[in-house]
């Protein structure tokens, strides 16, 4: 039965499609045979020929109207109603060039900045990771105390590895790097050392040669390297024969077993992109058999299949509750910290993203009323043709659908529009920024990012057209006809005054975020660091490769040389080595008790502090108060007894009722003890970020002098540590002069990777600059469409009241009552949207968390930003209030009252 | 006089097909034989009517031609197919079985 009937209505349809005009003329021949037929009986019956005529027309009611119903009655009406309203309605944005342009336009922006949004949202939340299930990937960390995400030791990665159930891989890398001498000029590499699982699990396959095998994750088991493609073309030209050749890295040699392609960077702390891999094994310090070593090793694993995160996690509990037991001192109260990949990687900047989309939609939002409003005048303007096209036979839906398909209509052609800007301007935007964003390479217009602007585009056509294709749908066609009618002119008043103040209240809310995120700044850029960042530039030393294997004596030597040469540069005020901890830039901690306290078991009941390997002019080189005794000297070397520098948050704590300069403090482990004595404190500096170093539970800082540190340590030191340099010249020509001194002492030093401290400073503040642009911009646009709202709305009540205007002129009006009427109104509605935007603003921040965490030294609900950002858009509404009401003021009694 | 709009939808579907059972007609008869058929009761208003007959065109319960009329005249003539004597036939037993349910419950005295 059914093929049946899907034939017959095939046959009625197709036929239809194609032959639309032999099928509607046929309609017409049977309506005009029916009213003929009528009217033949209606003689019959005795009437007068032209009645009979009409009669059978009346009875018929309406030839035009039937054939209307029988059409809308046929399958495949729909396709063929929706094509003549397009046409119809593009026929009428040909026709009206002035609206449609401005509307192209502001959609065109709006829709763009949406689309522009999105992109980054779609390329950095929603692709998913450029490896096999990523899904499946988690990263793993240490967790103590104090370090949620700590680094992994290698005894206790080596169990994690054997131990677990949860884990299909599980690999581990520590960012390292190397001096390249012997190919071409020599090059400081940045490297990780990596285990054997490392490629295998991100399904990364070498471009030549083989991966590392998991004999070479054993200590000083093998001299292997990977190296990048990158690396290959730069320095090998791409030769075929590059696999078993020997490097030279840090004065060892390597053999070159692999190398692998560059496109999978991982972009976290820990995991950067990288020029060199080595086998874990291949670190050779003795301190990595150490099982509480903190040697900046983390984790990536894969889940098994079928197994969840939570599970991973109870299972991880299981391990380290393993190693706690067998391990007390070293691992108790040591567990894992298990974060899905994409979290790590994205997890900070989500919310953030989220509320830049929020914003930008709220932008859109006020466009669209806009041009609704437009609309709305419009239809004034078109109200006789809809009524003559509802008399000739289209019914009120079809009217209504026809509006709304033309402003679908402009709004594809906006979004089409505003699609080309955003990926012009998205691209040239993201890489003017600084690295704030991960993940900024797959960032682009992919299907997903076309689909949300159809989608967007179309919403917004039907949000703006609804109105006023509502309101053609209730109006009746005789009062359209009329002209002059002010009933209806009354109520598109209203509503026109009801949108704007919904702008307004939209663009106060924009502008109250924008404020408080200004003021944030303001406020964080107040706050003091601890130091002064202002001349200051910190870089990365490599000592020539021999020092690698030299012995400490050799090492302080030049790195005492190297002090000497530094401060020889004319400008220079001071120089000082750094190892450890670095403000704002990187953090280390070591274990220490004090004096009057029993020796602790292991280092899990010691306590923490930040540790900070500095030469003796560190203090005058960071401009770090000195509070009490004194800072290091030349004096304090490796001759001289082992003494440090504390800061008053580190006095306070441990030696509150007395002075700190001369107690002691001990680190050590079981079989050693070693004595520092205090014979300094400094104030505080930021350790963490300007402002987050006050919530921190480690803050206690300790300064050690670096010719002090102990010779296993010193061992790691030529490959590469800190150097920090204030001068008062300037800082290019500083940079140069430090690179020549450098070159001069010994050809193969490294000095790589310059920065500001002031730079430094900066980038700890850059992800709140970058908020605060934004959402900046977006007030500004969401301020200016809706000042031309209001405008708009007020230039056209003007028009339709010049009349009267004009008698109240004529009876006696001073022009100043005219002016205070008309601003009087617009006064009074973005006034009320103020209210309005006020009370959404004091109920929003509250719920919107990821705004608030951008907030500093301000209250979510500051009186003071409210008010001015208050004031603003009441400014700039009296201004968009003033063009219109000085016309209003101009206009002219007699040439009104004449054209009545 | 009842409107068409008053009767479900469907019993105007079967009163056409009914009567262009009787024999094949152009939309004008069928509207004047409805209505003396039915007494003058069933007035189908003529814009209900072409609407209707489109539809049932559509289903495939009838089809339609062009001939000439009495009158001389070009007019599009419809007449029942197969299919629509089947859905005549099951609409008409529809009809009948709704019909007496409800005078049986129209005709309740009270008890």
């Amino acid at each position: 039965m059914r093929p049946e009937r899907w034939f017959s209505k095939l046959s009625f349809w197709l036929p239809l499609l194609l032959h639309r005009r032999e099928v509607d003329q046929e309609l017409d021949d049977e309506i005009r045979y029916h009213i003929e037929a009528k009217a033949e009986e209606n003689i019959a019956k005795g009437m007068a020929p032209e009645e009979a005529r009409r009669d059978a027309g009346i009875e018929l009611g309406g030839a035009e109207q039937v054939k209307e119903r029988v059409r809308s009655v046929r399958t495949g009406a729909w396709l063929e109603t929706f094509l003549q309203d397009v046409r119809f309605g593009l026929h009428m944005l040909r026709k009206n060039p002035g609206f449609t342009v401005v509307a192209i336009l502001t959609l065109a922006l709006g829709i763009g900045a949406n689309t522009a949004i999105f992109s980054v949202v779609n390329g950095v939340l929603l692709n998913p990771l450029p490896y096999p299930n990523p899904d499946r990937l988690v990263t793993v960390d240490a967790s103590k105390p104090n370090f949620p995400r700590g680094s992994i030791s290698y005894p206790n990665f080596l169990d994690w590895h054997r131990i677990n159930h949860c884990f299909s891989f599980f690999a581990v890398s520590r960012p390292t790097g190397y001096l390249l001498t012997g190919v071409g000029s020599s090059e400081e590499l940045g490297a990780a050392a990596i285990s054997s699982d490392f490629f295998p699990m991100l399904g990364i396959k070498p471009v030549l040669g083989r991966s590392f095998t998991p004999e070479e994750d054993r200590i000083a088991a093998t001299d292997v390297v990977a190296i990048s493609t990158d690396l290959w073309h730069r320095k090998f030209g791409s030769s075929p024969n590059v696999i078993g050749k020997s490097i030279s890295l840090d004065g060892r040699g390597y053999i070159i077993v692999d190398v692998f392609p560059g496109h999978f960077d991982l972009p976290m702390r820990y995991f950067g992109s990288v020029d060199i891999y080595s086998p874990l094994g291949e670190f050779r310090n003795s301190n990595i058999i150490n099982r509480v070593a903190g040697l900046g090793i983390h984790g990536i694993a894969r889940l098994r299949p079928g197994i969840t995160v939570g599970q991973a996690r109870s299972e991880m509990r299981r391990v380290t509750d393993y190693t706690a037991r067998t391990y007390p001192d070293a691992d108790k109260g040591l567990g894992a910290t298990l974060t899905p990949l994409k979290e790590s990687i994205v997890g900070r900047v989500r919310s953030f993203l989220l509320l830049l989309l929020g914003a930008v939609g709220v932008v859109l939002l006020i466009a669209c009323v806009n041009i609704a409003n437009l609309l709305l005048v419009r239809g004034n303007a078109r109200r006789r043709e809809v009524a003559i096209r509802s008399a000739l036979g289209a019914s009120t839906p079809r009217l209504a659908r026809q509006m709304l398909t033309e402003s679908v209509l402009v709004a594809l052609i906006g979004g089409a529009l505003g699609l080309g800007f955003a990926a012009a301007g998205t691209r040239a935007a993201l890489a003017s920024l600084p690295a704030t964003l991960p993940r900024v390479d797959e960032v682009g217009i992919d299907a997903r990012v076309l689909w949300f602007t159809v989608l967007v585009s179309i919403l917004a056509g039907i949000l703006f057209g609804l109105i006023p294709a509502f309101r053609v749908a209730r109006g009746k066609t005789y009062e359209m006809l009329k002209e002059g009618s002010r009933a209806i002119a009354g109520s598109r008043h209203r509503t026109q005054h009801v949108l704007v103040t919904v702008q307004m209240a939209l663009a106060l809310v924009l502008l109250a975020g924008a404020g408080l995120l200004i003021r944030s700044l303001a406020q964080l850029w107040n706050v003091s660091p601890g130091f002064d960042p202002n001349g200051v530039v910190e870089f990365n030393l490599a000592l020539p490769p021999e020092f690698s294997s030299a012995s400490p004596e050799a090492i302080r030597t030049a790195l005492r040389n190297f002090d000497a040469a530094m401060a020889a540069i004319p400008g220079v005020q001071a120089e000082s080595l750094s190892w450890g901890a670095i403000p704002l830039y990187e953090e280390d901690d070591e274990y220490f008790w004090i004096e009057g306290e029993p020796r602790p078991a292991s280092e899990n009941q010691m306590h923490d502090m930040l540790d900070y390997i500095v030469g003796p002019d560190y203090l005058k080189a960071m401009h770090i108060p000195l509070i009490a005794g004194r800072f290091f000297s030349r004096v304090d070397n490796e001759h001289s007894k082992p003494v440090v520098v504390v800061d008053d948050v580190f006095a306070k704590k441990y030696f509150p009722n007395c002075d700190a300069v001369g107690r002691m403090i001990y680190q050590g482990d079981k079989t050693h003890t070693f004595p520092f004595e205090i014979v300094g404190v400094v104030g505080h500096v930021n350790q963490w970020g300007l402002d987050t170093d006050s919530e921190n539970s480690l803050r206690a800082q300790v300064y050690f002098p670096f010719m002090q540190m102990p010779d296993n340590v010193m061992s790691l030191v030529p490959s590469n540590t800190e150097v920090i340099v204030r001068s008062s010249g300037n800082i290019l020509g500083l940079i140069g002069s430090i690179r020549a001194a450098s070159s001069r002492l010994s050809g193969d030093e490294a000095v790589t990777g310059f920065e500001t401290l002031h730079q430094i400073v900066e980038a700890s503040l850059a992800p709140r600059r970058f908020a605060m642009m934004l959402l900046g911009s977006f007030a500004t646009l969401a301020l200016v469409l809706a000042g031309i709202g209001l405008y708009g709305v007020i230039a056209y009540a003007v028009g339709q009241r010049t009349h009267e205007i004009g008698i109240r002129i004529a009876l006696g009006a001073h022009p100043r009552d005219v002016f205070r009427m008309i601003v009087g109104q617009g006064f009074r509605t973005a006034l009320t949207g103020v209210f309005i935007g006020t009370a959404a603003v004091l109920v929003l921040v509250r719920l919107v968390s990821s705004f608030t965490q951008l907030l500093y030294g301000v209250g979510a609900s500051d009186p003071a930003t409210l008010i001015s950002v208050a004031i603003v858009l009441l400014g700039v509404a009296l201004l968009a209030c003033y063009i219109p009401a000085r016309r209003a003021v101009r206009v002219d009694p007699m040439i009104v009252l004449r054209c009545e | 006089m009842s409107k068409p709009s008053d009767l479900v939808q469907g019993t105007l579907d079967m009163l056409l097909l009914k009567i262009l059972a009787l024999e094949p007609m152009n939309g004008f008869a069928v509207s004047q034989r409805l209505k003396r058929v039915s007494g003058d009761v069933l007035h189908v208003s003529d814009g209900s009517l072409y609407p209707a007959l489109h539809k049932l065109k559509q289903e495939g319960w009838i089809t339609a031609e062009w001939k000439t009329s009495e009158n001389g005249r070009r007019a599009k003539y419809y007449s029942l197919t197969r299919l629509g004597r089947r859905q005549l036939e099951r609409e008409a037993e529809n009809w009948g079985r709704l019909s007496s349910a409800i005078s049986r419950v129209v005709r309740l005295t009270e008890a």
